[in-house]
């Protein structure tokens, strides 16, 4: 009999019954562990102690497959840095597949494969699942719902509320990748060049900043609307003035290129491996130990709150603002 | 950000900027005519560098803006004429209003429409999908134009039937010529566009100076080259010396590139064409010739052009694109219009003067 991995999916593979129960067996539950299928899963919260994260989220990105990454590598490690962002270990996620009928169960394989590299990686569970199937034409190939708990380790509580004047904004490596490696993915645009998306999982970095006692007043990952998006919103929410300096922003001469010749601001192209951390002028030195590939690419000033400022390349002052729309859809 | 090359240099920058104050001897207003330029401005802050006394002026170079409401009402009424028929566009289009619809809206209710970025994948499309008509918006200037024209010729030599265009391109030229004929006209020079004259080359904008007697300067797209082409209309103010002057001299040649043009009036003729804003330009679109009538969607699906509807209540985008006013100095401007919600093409289009404006916030606060 030939495994069910050499199968296109049908429609009956949502329909509860044996189809079903295989391919969770033979793709799901090898890949991503487990064997018990309960209609809930029991959580032992023995040795977890202190205040729990929650968060959740949907990914949708189009093609599932681009360079650097698949939908279910974007999916955990989405996950683990909406919880990172607030200071939180991940423990446990839950997955949701909806898959549209005709797709590889190869294809989903590999997928669940990356997710669960991911979700060892930084030391969490897949606790929970399920899996719908839709018609042909009635979805996009596959979409994957993952929430996820945490526990918060940090002894500050971590938000996008606590920026204060005087702090530095430090990001962990250039911007922009995963926006354009998808777009470019996507629109058949590989001729431009080839763009490698930065999705990764920030946990192990930020596990290590908060353990050098580094003192972080904020974090948040700038995914969908960039660096712009997310600075915007803790300037909002930290009731604070941003200025960053253009020349400072670590960016790809390749994803300059391509921002340019589509006529994208790099600010607002979604990141998936990438941290904005604010740190007190002090703790630069420690923080720069403990974040790979960190520099410092602004502060917080005086100034009106909630606006942020780019210096840019030629030494004129413009304001950064919080992107309309989605520029790209469908990037994550 | 970090490519920091010659043409992004802040020590460069500051000393032309430094030159700039010390050449402006009274207010000076400089139209930047292309949508590019007015995004680059904007995106670099080069207002910030500039004397208050030296105002820079959006153009009628944005291609999404300049189209005019009776265009798009016909291209959306191709979508509404059968089943089969695909719309295929660039992304600008899609957000433009159009009396209570858009291309975005007609997409949501099942309309197929498609979004490209070049016309060869329309192109490609069409071949693909034989049972389907596909009909290409065509807009732009000069410089994209060649590539659609070239479109069509594959289109007639490979056979491919089904695809169609609706030209609504336009030439840059007649604009300005409408621009300096205005009885209003107070603008001192034009920083003109570096694409379009990549393709024209500089020997058409001849009139500016020899009859109008106003300073040209054709620009390459960097902060640099903008400041540079400012520097260069004040000393031809200052000179009274007045000419046509390529800066963007790594890309432009003065005789612009003769087989572009050669793609493009083998497959358009010039004919008089609505402007939004502007009402009719004489001699100043490109429409399909007789010869690759087959491939044309105005004739195709027997549009008549009809009269322009009027411009939305309050929307200033004619006056903007003719540089009568400020983005800001628009009663919407920021208030009912806004690039989430737009009123007018300039809000809309990623090189329209009012997104730029209200993208990088250049108004008093």
């Amino acid at each position: 009999m030939e495994g069910v991995r050499d199968e296109l999916v049908l429609l009956a593979h949502g329909g509860g019954g044996k189809l079903m129960r295989r391919l969770i067996e033979e793709v799901f539950l090898e890949e991503l562990g487990g064997s018990d299928l309960n209609d809930s899963s029991i959580l032992d919260l023995d040795g977890v102690s202190g205040k729990l994260a929650f968060t959740t989220d949907a990914f949708v990105v189009d093609p599932i497959f681009f360079p650097g990454g698949d939908i279910g590598k974007l999916a955990i490690c989405g996950t683990v840095n909406d919880l990172a962002a607030v200071g939180a270990r991940p423990l446990w996620f839950s997955a949701s597949f909806i898959v549209e009928e005709g797709m590889r169960i190869s294809d989903l394989a590999a997928i669940a494969s990356s997710m669960a590299a991911v979700t060892r990686e930084v030391g969490a569970k897949v606790v929970a699942g399920d899996t719908k199937v839709v018609p042909r034409g009635k979805g996009g190939e596959l979409f994957i719902s993952v929430s996820g708990i945490g526990v918060v380790e940090s002894e500050i509580p971590i938000s996008g509320a606590g920026a204060k004047v005087g702090d530095l904004i430090l990001i962990n490596g250039p911007i922009g990748e995963h926006g354009i490696a998808v777009m470019l993915a996507r629109e058949n645009m590989g001729f431009i060049s080839e763009v490698v998306s930065d999705c990764a999982p920030l946990w192990g970095m930020v596990r290590e900043l908060i353990r050098s006692g580094c003192e972080v007043h904020a974090m948040r990952d700038p995914t969908r609307g960039g660096v712009a998006a997310a600075l915007n919103e803790i300037a909002e929410q930290s009731g604070v003035c941003i200025e960053i300096y253009e020349g400072e922003i670590p960016i790809r001469p390749e994803v300059l290129g391509a921002c340019e010749l589509l006529g994208i601001d790099p600010l607002e192209v979604a990141n998936e491996g990438k941290m904005l951390v604010f740190v007190p002028e002090r703790d630069l030195p420690i923080a720069l130990d403990h974040i790979p590939g960190g520099r410092a690419i602004g502060r917080v000033i005086d100034g009106p709150p909630g606006r942020v400022y780019l210096k840019t390349a030629i030494g004129a002052r413009r304001i950064v603002e919080m992107p309309v729309g989605e520029i790209l859809p469908r990037i994550c | 950000m970090m490519a920091l090359r010659g043409f992004r240099d802040p020590e460069l920058a500051s000393s032309i900027s430094k030159r700039i104050w010390d050449k402006v001897l009274r207010p000076i207003k400089i139209m930047e005519v292309c949508g590019t330029h007015t995004m680059s401005i904007a995106r670099f802050g080069i207002r910030d560098l500039l004397p208050p006394s030296l105002t820079l002026i959006s153009g009628p170079g944005c291609p999404v803006c300049v189209t005019s409401q009776g265009d798009i009402e016909a291209y959306i009424g191709i979508g509404s004429a059968s089943d089969n028929t695909v719309l295929v566009t660039f992304g600008d289009m899609m957000r433009v209003p159009a009396r209570g619809t858009s291309l975005q809206k007609e997409r949501a209710k099942g309309k197929d429409i498609r979004v490209v970025y070049s016309p060869m994948e329309a192109l490609e499309m069409a071949e693909r999908e034989p049972e389907k008509r596909f009909v290409f918006m065509g807009i732009g200037f000069e410089t994209t134009a060649p590539a659609v024209a070239f479109s069509i010729m594959e289109a007639k030599r490979r056979g491919i039937g089904n695809y169609m265009v609706y030209s609504s391109h336009k030439l840059v030229p007649p604009a300005l010529l409408a621009i300096l004929s205005s009885p209003d006209l107070s603008i001192d020079g034009f920083i003109l566009p570096g694409h379009v004259s990549t393709i024209i080359g500089s020997d058409p904008y001849g009139f500016i100076p020899e009859e109008y007697g106003r300073a040209a300067v054709i620009a390459g797209f960097e902060p640099v080259d903008i400041l540079m082409s400012i520097e260069m209309i004040l000393d031809q103010i200052n000179s009274g010396d007045r000419k046509v002057e390529i800066q963007y001299k790594r890309v432009v040649r003065p005789d612009g590139n003769r087989k572009a043009r050669e793609i493009m009036y083998e497959v358009f003729e010039v004919g008089d064409a609505s402007w939004r804003g502007f009402g009719v330009i004489p001699r100043s679109g490109l429409f399909i010739k007789e010869s690759y009538s087959d491939f044309d969607a105005s004739k195709a699906f027997a549009l008549s052009r009809t009269e322009d509807p009027p411009e939305p209540k309050g929307c200033s985008c004619g006056d903007v694109l003719r540089g009568l006013i400020l983005p800001y100095e628009c009663k919407l401007f920021g208030k009912a219009c806004k690039p989430e919600s737009p009123v007018g093409p300039c809000m809309v289009s990623s090189e329209g003067s009012c997104a730029a404006y209200y993208k990088y916030r250049v108004w008093r606060e």
